[in-house]
Formats: C-alpha cells, structure tokens, sequence
C-alpha cells in the first residue's frame, strides 16, 4: 500500500434504503469499474483494503459517511472521486476524496449532526423534546440479532431543536429537529430517539418521519460537529499521483 | 388500448411504507445499468414481471434480454416488477396502492403489455397475487381495453394451460425477436384503434402467440381430452415455438444489472450456447430448446469484457445446460483464464458433465482461488437407471473423475440424483450410498486423508410436458420419502464412510403439486385460483408452501391430482400441450419413451448422424457447433476521457 484516500460519500433519495452490506458490495464493484489501483490484503483470499466509518442506518438519508481505500499506485484523489462516483448509481455519490493524514479517521468521530423531519406540528414535536430534554435518561428497546436491549437514547443527545419550515407540499404541517447526537457504543440511531420522543414525550409513533446525517466528526468548542477531513486538507499532499488507469495516462501524455 | 395519458409514480406513497418491511431496497430501483424512459416518448409500453422475490427474479437471464432489446427501441420501453413478500404485500392493499415497477414505479395496470417469465410453474399463484395487487382482473374473459395484455412466457409457458384462463396469450421460445414482433403488432393496432380481440387476432394469425381463449377443449366421458379446436378462423391449429439462430446477433444482456440488494446470484452471466443434445429423457430444457447453438469464442469474449466493464462483478458464469460440451469450451476455458488470471475476476462454469475433461476445466477456472468444490450430476443411481434416462456415466468413469478431482486438490465433491424416476426401484436409490462410499474411499486412497467430503443431493422427479416421459406415471410422495429414508439409512449403515458424507433432499410433496401444474389442462386452473384465495403465493419457498392448501383446493374443485400425476398416460392420449409446437416430433418423443422402458440409450446428434427427433425439420433451423479455431478478439480500447490527471493537472 503506498497511498490512502479518504472519502466522504452520500447516501440520497431512494438509494437511502441500502443497507450498509449492499452498499459495501456496490462500492467494492465500483473499485473494479473504475479501475481503481487497490491494494490488496494478503493471504488465501485477498480483499481490497477499506475501512468503513460508522455507517448510518438502513432507510436513513445520509450526506456524511466516510470510508478509507488503499491504494497499490498513487493517483490523484479528485480523479478517484470523479470515477468511483461514476461508477456507482445515481443516489450514491462519492463527495469529496483526500490523501489521508496522519491519524484514524474513525477515532475523530466524536458526534453526528442529523435532521429529521416529521409529518407534524412543529409545537407538537418540540413539546415532545423538550420532555425528552427535561430527564436524564430515556431507555429505549432495540431489537438486535440477539434479542432485545435496551439502550438510553437520552444522554448521547448533546443539543437539539425543532423548527416550523411552514407547511409541506400536499398541505401538511410539519417539523424539522436538528440534533447532535455524541457517538457511542452502540451509536444512537434516529429511531431510538423517535422511540424516546413517544415514550417520554408522548410524541405518536405514527408520525411519518424521515432522517438524514448531515454530518460526523469531532465536536466544535461551540458544540458543533467539524469537518473530519480538515486535518488530512490541511496537511496538503505531496506529489500529485497520476490518473487511475496507467494506459490512460500514457495516452494523455502522449496527447500533451 | 390504454391511453396516452401521463402516469403518476406511486413511490410518494409507497415511501413511507418501504421502513416497516425487510428488505426494502428490493422495492426502490435504481440498480446499476437500469433503465427509465420517458413514458410519453414511446407507442408501445411492456411491464415485464419475474414471479418471484427479487433476489431471485432480478439476475434472471431471460427477463434482462428483454428488457435491454425491448428498451433499445425508440418506440417501446419496459420497466420491471417482482413479487412481493407478504409484509408489503399488506400494507400495499392497506393503503390502496397497485403492483408496481421498480424503475419507475409506475403502476402495472398503467401498462399496455403485461409479460411474466414463468421458469416454473410453481410460479403460478404469484402471477394471481400481482395481478390482483395491479386491479387487473383475473379472468381473461373480465378484461377489456383498459387492461394491459398479459402474456406468458419461459419454460413453463410451453404448457399453458392450467394458467389459461389467467392470461391472454402465451409465447413459446425464445423471445429475443419475438417480443419485437409483438411490440409492432401492438404499435400498429393502437395506431389504428383496434379492440382488445382485434388486437390478440392479429397476435394469433402471426402463428407464433397462443391466445387459449380462440382454442375451445372437448373432453370425453372419461375425463381425458377429446380435441383442442380454434374457435374462429384466422387462427392456426397450432402453435410454433421462436428461435433465434445467431446468438451473436444477438449478445444480451450487454450491460447486465447489477443489484443493490444480495441476490441469488452474485456474477455476471454470459450464455455460451442454447439448446442441447444429449438427450438426458427428463430434462425439458434439453428438449425444447433445440437445437444447440454455439456463440462464437470471439462473441464470449466481447460480453465477457463489455459486461465485466460495465458492472465490475467479480465472478463470471458461463452459461448453458451443459457447458462442457461447447466445441471451443478448452480454449475458451484457457484464454480467458490467461486474459483475467491477475484481475481477481474468476470463472465458473456450471451444469458440467463427468469425466476427466472437466477437471482440467475447472483447473483452468479455479487457477488463482480455492479448489472448494466440483459437482456431478449422475441423475441415476444405478447403471440401468442411468439407460433408461439416457445419462450415460459409468460407475468407473465417476470413480475415475472423482479420484482425479481428489488428487488435484479438490476438497469436496457434490453428486446430484433424482428420486422416482420411471421403472425406479428401491435397489436403483441405494446404489446411490454405494457411489457416495465408493467415492470416499477413492477421495481417501486418492489423498492419504481421511478428511474427504462428499455431498449427494436429491431432487424428486417430475414429468414434463414435451419430454419422453410425459407420458410416465409420477412417483407418489410416499414412495419417494421411503426410498430416501432407506437411502439415509444405507449412507449411514457404514458409520466411518457415511460421516463423510452429506445427504440433502427435499420431501415429495411440492414436487406432486409441480407435476400437478406441469401437466395439468384448464381444468386445474381452478385449483390455483382457489389456493389463492386461501393464501397460497411463493410456492417454490418452503416456509410458504402449504401441501394442506393444496390437496384442500383440489378436493374442493373436484380434481384428483393422482389422474393428473401418478397416472401413466397411453400412446392416444391427446395431451393438453398437443397444440403448442416445441418442433419435436410426438412420434419420436413416443419411441424414445419406448427406448427408455427398453433400457436402450439414444446419442447426440451433434456427433452422430440426425435421428429425427424433429426440431429442425419442422422449425428450419440446424445445430450451430464449431470447432471455429478462431481466438478471443483483443481487448477494446478503453474510454480515456475525463480519467487522467498528471502533475496534478487535469486533461480531459
């Protein structure tokens, strides 16, 4: 491995329903079409090298998930984001690619900022946060592939508010929660807190509501959640490596 | 005719609904290589429908050909729609919303053609749910001008008739030209206004679309068929079945789909050659897909490559009801595996045949991965029984592959069998433990490891139309239980050979309903109907099939599914597919079933002089084989634009 590119990527629309499997067998597709010069892993069976970052949920929206990619050739990472992104469906869009810098990517993750809009009131939800802001713990039941647990959806939550953007496009009322919500282990995920806001706040587990990640990375000094990417920016990269593909590049400098 | 108005997507409506099932990303389209056209810009507008979950509809072959030719046309476009699971299925009619397709959700009613792809006919209850979900009415004879056509087609579709009251025609063959054919039919007749009934004539008088509602069945006193007739004139007495005679003509799928969700088969496919010759008696595929036709190794090697780049799968099946036997299929093997050695993309090819040939093959495909596992299929476990099916595999031709599989490092080797076939006995099955010890011990001398696997999988047996046995009498299901209970028991009856070795099979009773469906004239349409309306769909899933269901719609419906299946039908009998051409001669399909009893084997044409089985001389085609002696064509070019950057640069 002589490089590693970081890559912000997004999650949109219909597409918001891949699971964060179907998305990495995609993505690993995407590598091949693209051509992507990956390392590989040793061993019997080698896989590409990526390392994924906190996947959002199945059926949540997301404009910031992250992943990390190997490569066995530097090329240059704007070129990387141009052909991964075409090489996979409208609806997953790779957004930014960088030379990593020193450090995890996964160990910046402190928080994640997500949206959530619901088909209600705006007064109506932002009562039902405030009761869920007002305890200290809200536990929730999850189901996982053991069974049941419980999880407490309250104190990962670090800030949130609910506004009225005016009514949707059929008339109805709705609200929009802004939450930034402390990444643990588990995460918590938008339907825990749904499930708060019911069972504390009285909120109607009927209300349609849709959920995007708007970002992830290290929280701000002002509570906000920063860029994860603005230290591998701000190291700069060295020498520029070529294009993916090493007969193209011959073509092209043959052209020049 | 439907009209030319716009049509609304449901997904609005169907969003909301996608977070309370499993699986939804089945439901949202979108795949890589997936097509939606603008519905106003086209004349002619097919729905073409997989009758199953979407795992295992989505990499159908036969549904992806057509959708890229129909969607190739300027005039036409198609959109694809699967089964459903219960839980959508649920709240869709909670919420009022219709079948729908997956590219753009637009309702399949909406729809001037609605084609289901039926590979079999366990298939069939799903077709009721979908067109119940899409607010089309059951019965052919309810539906008017408003309703999209429906028309089957795939292997099932060569016997109709226990489905023809549900749909308005049915196509024989291979589609790839056929369905351009209807589409200009179509085209013409909403050109000109015809009526519904105008427009299925016009299908009908081409010869090649079986509308069942302008054939009328007499039936004698004793229950068998007396004569199927057309009802008005314009209409042939019979049916012929499509064929398309140069598959390079025709290189589909050429960007083949590619899933978000995990499907059944996670590769890219390339069907190397239709048809077959090798006249294995129980194999309907083999039969009704004459004669063999070759693609060319340079036509191989375009799709694999155009494919490959436009979907970036990893795996790569070679396709074909019996690979192996492609004329060029070493060089084949061998170039490709040469062209693709260092970019992880890996080969398979199933549905092969027994002997040491194929080893070498699967030595060529498996040069950079693991030597897991190769299947065999003897079909029959004894040598007799083997004659009677016409698969000719000798015990010491097995043993000999298997020992070579062994030694090359093959770690495990499956044997598929069928149980109740015609003239079958107890001792025939428990033959099948004596090959499977047999090839544990030569997988042990072979290796010096006790360490060898070996699994036999056993499917039942079921009589099909146009074959040589679809006049036998099907196996009971308790006939087939016992001798896979005595089978188990022989396996077992060495414990240190048969801890080796793994026995799957399923029980006999889906494969009584199948026959009942394979089989079966109008009358049986009454029992699907009412299996459905008691809740029967995904009938080919263990988890939904009901037996039960079934033998209570029979009984209710007044159908004793023993005529249908365990009986043995006569040399007069009229069968209920009688009208509908596969090419193959009755007479011939007779004498063969004569030779079967007999005990006598039957060659391939392909290397034996023609022995009249009737394909080509009714159809006009001929077997397409080579040896070529041609290569792979070279690599094309790739695209370069927008790709390069140097010295951080960017030159497009």
């Amino acid at each position: 491995m002589v490089q590693r590119i970081r890559l912000r990527y997004a999650k949109r629309g219909r597409l918001r329903f891949t699971s964060h499997r179907d998305f990495a067998r995609a993505f690993e597709r995407a590598l091949r079409r693209a051509e992507i010069p990956m390392a590989y892993s040793a061993g019997f069976s080698p896989h590409p090298k990526i390392s994924y970052v906190g996947a959002s949920p199945t059926g949540v929206a997301s404009e910031a998930e992250y992943l990390e990619i190997g490569l066995a050739r530097r090329v240059d990472p704007q070129a990387v984001r141009r052909e991964l992104d075409a090489a996979l469906p409208p609806g997953l869009d790779i957004t930014e690619a960088v030379e990593a810098g020193p450090g995890s990517l996964a160990e910046r993750m402190h928080a994640a900022r997500w949206r959530i809009e619901f088909d209600a009131p705006a007064p109506e939800v932002a009562a039902a946060l405030a009761a869920l802001l007002a305890t200290s713990q809200a536990l929730v039941e999850r189901r996982t592939k053991d069974g049941r647990k419980l999880v407490d959806a309250r104190a990962a939550i670090l800030a949130a508010t609910v506004v009225d953007p005016g009514n949707g496009p059929e008339g109805h009322q709705r609200a929009i929660m802004d939450a930034v919500v402390r990444l643990t282990t588990p995460a918590i995920r938008p339907d825990d807190v749904l499930a708060a806001l019911a069972a504390v706040g009285g909120l109607a587990r009927t209300v349609p509501a849709r959920a995007v990640r708007l970002a992830q990375g290290p929280l701000d000094g002002s509570g906000g959640v920063s860029d994860p990417l603005a230290l591998d920016r701000a190291m700069g990269v060295g020498p520029v490596g070529t294009g993916v593909r090493e007969d193209a590049t011959q073509l092209d400098e043959a052209n020049s | 005719m439907r009209t030319s108005g716009d049509v609304e997507s449901l997904f609005p409506r169907l969003e909301p609904l996608l977070s309370r099932v499993s699986k939804p990303i089945q439901y949202v389209g979108g795949e890589l290589n997936s097509r939606s056209k603008d519905w106003q810009s086209v004349a002619v507008r097919w729905a073409l429908m997989y009758p199953d979950a979407y795992e295992v509809g989505l990499p159908n072959q036969g549904v992806q050909i057509l959708y890229e030719v129909i969607n190739e046309r300027a005039d036409a476009l198609a959109e694809r729609t699967y089964s459903v699971w219960p839980d959508l299925e649920a709240l869709l009619r909670e919420h009022g919303i219709g079948q729908f397709t997956v590219d753009s959700h637009r309702p399949v009613a909406a729809f001037d053609l609605l084609g289901v792809s039926f590979s079999t006919e366990l298939g069939f209850t799903n077709l009721l749910v979908a067109l119940d979900l899409a607010g089309i009415p059951l019965h052919s004879v309810d539906r008017d001008e408003s309703h999209p056509i429906v028309i089957a087609g795939g292997h099932a579709a060569f016997n109709p008739e226990p489905i023809a009251a549900f749909i308005d025609a049915a196509v024989l063959g291979d589609g790839e030209q056929a369905v351009g054919a209807i589409t200009d039919v179509v085209r013409d007749a909403k050109d000109d206004g015809a009526s519904r009934v105008e427009l299925l004539e016009r299908l009908a008088s081409t010869g090649g679309v079986y509308v069942p509602g302008f054939y009328d069945v007499d039936y004698r006193p004793d229950g068998r068929i007396a004569a199927v007739r057309p009802n008005r004139p314009g209409v042939p007495e019979r049916v012929v079945k499509h064929t398309i005679m140069d598959l390079d003509e025709w290189p589909y799928p050429r960007t083949p789909l590619v899933p978000l969700a995990e499907s059944v088969h996670e590769r890219m496919s390339v069907e190397i050659f239709r048809g077959c010759t090798r006249g294995c008696r129980f194999c309907q595929a083999g039969m009704i897909t004459r004669p063999v036709r070759e693609r060319s190794i340079e036509g191989i090697g375009r799709m694999v490559e155009q494919g490959l780049r436009a979907t970036g799968f990893e795996e790569v099946g070679l396709l074909s009801l019996s690979s192996a036997d492609h004329s060029e299929i070493g060089e084949i093997a061998k170039q490709l595996a040469d062209r693709y050695e260092d970019d992880k993309v890996s080969l398979s090819l199933p549905s092969t045949r027994v002997d040491a040939f194929n080893i070498d093959l699967a030595n060529e495909f498996s040069r950079n991965g693991r030597r897991s596992g190769l299947t065999f299929a003897p079909e029959g476990g004894s040598e007799r029984l083997r004659r009677v099916i016409n698969k000719m595999v000798s015990k010491d031709d097995l043993i000999r592959t298997v020992t070579a599989a062994y030694s090359q490092g093959w770690r495990q080797v499956k044997l598929y069998f069928m149980c109740g076939l015609p003239t079958e006995t107890d001792e025939d099955v428990l033959e099948i433990a004596e090959m499977a010890h047999d090839v544990i011990r030569a997988g042990r001398a072979a290796t010096g490891s006790r360490d060898i696997r070996c699994t036999v999988s056993i499917g039942g047996f079921v009589p099909k139309p146009h074959t040589p046995f679809q006049w036998a009498a099907q196996a009971d299901p308790e006939t087939v239980d016992s001798r896979l209970r005595k089978l188990r028991e022989a396996i077992n009856a060495d414990r240190s050979l048969g801890r080796n070795v793994g026995m799957r099979y399923h029980d006999g009773e889906p494969s009584l309903v199948e026959g009942l469906l394979s089989r079966g004239d109008r009358r049986v349409a009454a029992v699907i109907e009412r299996v459905w309306r008691d809740g029967g769909r995904f009938d080919g899933w263990s988890e939904h099939f009901s037996f039960a269901r079934w033998m209570t719609a029979c009984a209710n419906a007044g159908v004793d599914i023993g005529w249908y299946t365990t009986r043995e039908r006569s040399a007069d009998e009229v069968l209920p597919w009688d009208h509908l051409d596969s090419g193959l001669d009755k007479q011939w399909l007779w004498d063969d079933w004569q030779d079967a009893l007999a005990e006598f084997e039957q060659d391939d044409c392909r290397w034996t002089p023609c022995f009249d089985c009737g394909v080509c001389a009714t159809m006009g085609t001929d077997i397409q084989v080579g040896p070529t002696g041609r290569r792979l064509l070279p690599l094309l070019a790739r695209p370069t634009s927008g790709v390069t950057v140097v010295d951080g640069a960017t030159s497009s």
